[in-house]
């Protein structure tokens, strides 16, 4: 959400409860975040319409007031021909505009062609259907829009958001309670690592790297320079360990070689390195080609603090010991930087907080002492009298606006990879309840339902294959195949296949995805690629089937 | 350690409130922190019966080096002095640029604030990235 200079969730859950419209746009959340569908589901109560946008008729449809089944990769095409509607019918929030924004003249002329007609064809949905889902969204006194993966897992994933951020602007549904924009983030901390600088353009507390000031307060905190060069993200430092740039690599409580895209080319990335260093809870297929692996405490084992999908900075606490003779992680970090010279002498989880308060000005007003006495704070809390911030934005509406949230339009591209004759189906990839990306923490877990693999597919299309539910089915796209069971399905629109990424020991479904990757944030294209699939003949080993 | 410990879900970015129970050192119970406000005492199935995966016997319990193609217990001071050496050894040969981390969106913020500190200042390069960017 470069636009407003931040990338975090506007609003708060609780506004869920207390908004008239919600556009839940490519996010299964039911299953993914089930505790903010539960506060979604008490908006509905309170009189919410809840639109669901997404290729799939997932279960929350029901709840839905209108489910648009738009096809896969085709969202920016849907969303531009929403703002084509609202300032074809003059919907659009005037003063709004005028006062807070930049560049609408760029992006009227940018949706112009976008007639529902025209993004009918590409999306699915008929034109009548667009215009009232515009005419809903604009026209409503607080609507906001929530979204995940499903919008930012293409290759083209950052204009997505974009052109969801264009709608909020057109419409002056941003920077008001009851109105926001929502990034679900999927893993816990998604948002704390960000706001951390665990990121090759930022810095602690959001600075970008090249940004003069918050480099010299770096500097002046750190008493060293900081590296000048924006450094490479995830898909870059693949591509340079490709090309022997990168020869050494630490991996910290992640497993690229299964959860990420093409599964089998980062093996092979992972093989040739020099040197590699995996820190983790559990070994993993990542761990088992390290040079070195070092064993963390865990969830209930270690201390600090996270960041919701609400911005709210929260105490996890240990409650046990690690097994064996784990350690933390960051005592593992600070002992290997003071054998390389550094003179780190942090003594608790707290220091280091301490010392990220001075570095983030949305952070300098948390203590864990208020987190103990007050409970999570919603950053930007800027000093300790500050109560924290449930939405952001609020300035938008003053007199003193400051810097201009700026439109940028986007335009429609199909997906790095369509079907055609030898590939004829489009496969996305997601997640289910109860399971946790690639299954490290959560597959061998008793309680579980459908704990296997499968297939995902239309009736009609298994008929077509002569494939009966149960099936089993060899999947194979241009970068490798996969053997699974067939589950047919009515969520499942014709042409469209669905797996997901929870059981790598069973089922590699990431050797199929694609590699092509969002140049500006670098996620990867999880959400479609093209497939064929066959009966497959053997027995489907059921190896860890629980 | 006491046995009821106010913490926070280890899975999605929701981040409820959870109240641990521990009995005999191990967690034997994991329930909804009533007073969270971002979650009032909800959780779903994860939340609740996922962690599990804590006692696991895949979890790592001592570090590993590898001994001819071999994963092979040692002593931390063994582990970390050889990752000092190699990684300074690299540093000197190929330069700062030649190294990269993937830290955990998944871990604390402290954790994630020393990884880039650590590959900022000791290494001296920005190629830090927090794996899964949704
Ligand atoms: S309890 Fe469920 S909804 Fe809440 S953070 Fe954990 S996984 Fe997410």
């Amino acid at each position: 959400m470069t636009v407003f200079g931040t990338g975090a969730a506007t609003g708060s859950y609780d506004e869920l409860e207390n908004t008239d419209v919600i556009l839940v746009w490519g996010s299964n959340t039911q299953e993914c975040h089930p505790i903010i569908f539960n506060h979604m589901r008490r908006g509905i109560k309170n009189g919410a319409k809840m639109v669901v946008i997404d290729p799939r008729r997932i279960d929350q449809t029901k709840l839905a007031y209108k489910y648009l089944p738009v096809r896969v990769g085709t969202d920016i095409a849907l969303a531009n021909a929403m703002g084509h509607v609202i300032i074809e019918e003059n919907l659009v929030h005037q003063e709004f505009i005028q006062n807070a924004t930049e560049q609408f003249e760029l992006y009227k002329k940018a949706v112009q062609s976008y007639t529902p007609e025209y993004a009918e064809k590409i999306t699915g949905i008929p034109a009548e259907d667009i215009r009232e889902i515009a005419r809903l969204y604009a026209t409503a006194y607080k609507a906001t829009i929530c979204w995940t993966l499903g919008i930012t897992e293409h290759h083209n994933g950052t204009e997505n958001v974009f052109s969801l951020i264009n709608l909020a602007l057109l419409t002056g549904h941003i920077g008001k309670y009851g109105s926001g924009l929502n990034p679900l983030r999927g893993q816990n901390n998604v948002q704390g690592g960000g706001d951390m600088g665990a990121l090759p353009n930022r810095l602690v507390g959001g600075w970008n790297v090249d940004d003069p000031e918050g480099r010299k307060l770096h500097e002046q905190v750190w008493g060293v320079s900081v590296p000048e060069k924006i450094g490479k993200h995830q898909t870059l430092m693949l591509d340079a360990m490709e090309q022997k740039e990168i020869k050494a690599l630490y991996v910290i409580g992640e497993n690229p070689v299964q959860s990420d895209a093409d599964g089998n080319h980062v093996q092979r990335l992972f093989e040739s390195l020099e040197f590699l260093v995996v820190q983790d809870i559990l070994m993993t297929k990542t761990a088992m080609l390290a040079d070195v692996v070092l064993p963390a405490t865990g969830w209930a084992e270690n201390d600090g603090t996270l960041v919701n999908s609400e911005r709210r900075i929260q105490r996890v606490r240990p409650a046990i010991k690690g097994p064996g003779i784990s350690r933390h992680d960051h005592e593992i970090i600070q002992d290997i930087a003071n054998k390389m010279g550094a003179n780190w002498k942090y003594q608790s989880a707290e220091d280091i907080w301490e010392e990220i308060r001075l570095l983030a000005p949305n952070f300098a007003g948390v203590t864990y002492k208020r987190i103990d006495e007050e409970g999570g704070l919603q950053w930007p809390c800027p000093d300790e009298s500050h109560k924290g911030t449930p939405f952001l934005h609020g300035r938008l509406w003053s007199k003193d606006v400051g810097m201009k949230a700026k439109f940028v339009p986007t335009d429609y591209q199909p997906p790095a990879e369509v079907p055609d004759q030898e590939y004829p189906l489009m496969l996305t990839t997601g997640r289910r309840l109860q399971f946790y990306n690639t299954g490290v923490q959560t597959s061998n877990y008793k309680k579980v339902k459908n704990a296997e693999e499968g297939l995902e597919i239309h009736p009609d299309d298994a008929a077509q294959h002569g494939l009966n539910d149960g099936d089993p089915v060899r999947v194979s796209s241009r970068r490798g195949s996969v053997v699974t069971k067939i589950r047919i399905s009515n969520k499942q629109p014709r042409g469209l296949v669905f797996m997901t990424f929870h059981f790598p020991d069973q089922v590699s479904t990431n050797v199929l995805t694609n590699h092509a990757t969002d140049p500006l944030a670098g996620t990867a294209e999880f959400k479609a690629c093209a497939v064929k699939i066959g009966k497959h003949e053997e027995e489907y080993p059921l190896t860890e089937a629980q | 350690m006491e046995n009821q410990v106010e913490t926070i879900c280890s899975f999605c970015g929701t981040g409820c409130g959870l109240v641990v129970e521990v009995e005999n050192d191990k967690v034997s119970k994991v329930k909804g922190h009533k007073e969270n406000p971002s979650s009032h005492g909800e959780t779903c199935v994860k939340g609740a019966l996922g962690w599990e995966y804590i006692n696991s016997d895949r979890r790592l319990t001592e570090p590993l080096i590898r001994k001819n193609g071999k994963l092979t217990p040692a002593s931390w001071d063994e582990a970390l002095t050889l990752i000092a050496e190699k990684f300074s050894t690299l540093k000197d040969k190929h330069g700062p640029d030649a190294f990269g981390c993937f830290s955990s969106s998944r871990s604390t913020n402290e954790l994630n604030f020393l990884a880039g500190k650590f590959m900022r200042t000791v290494i001296g390069t920005n190629n830090i990235d927090s794996c899964n960017r949704t």
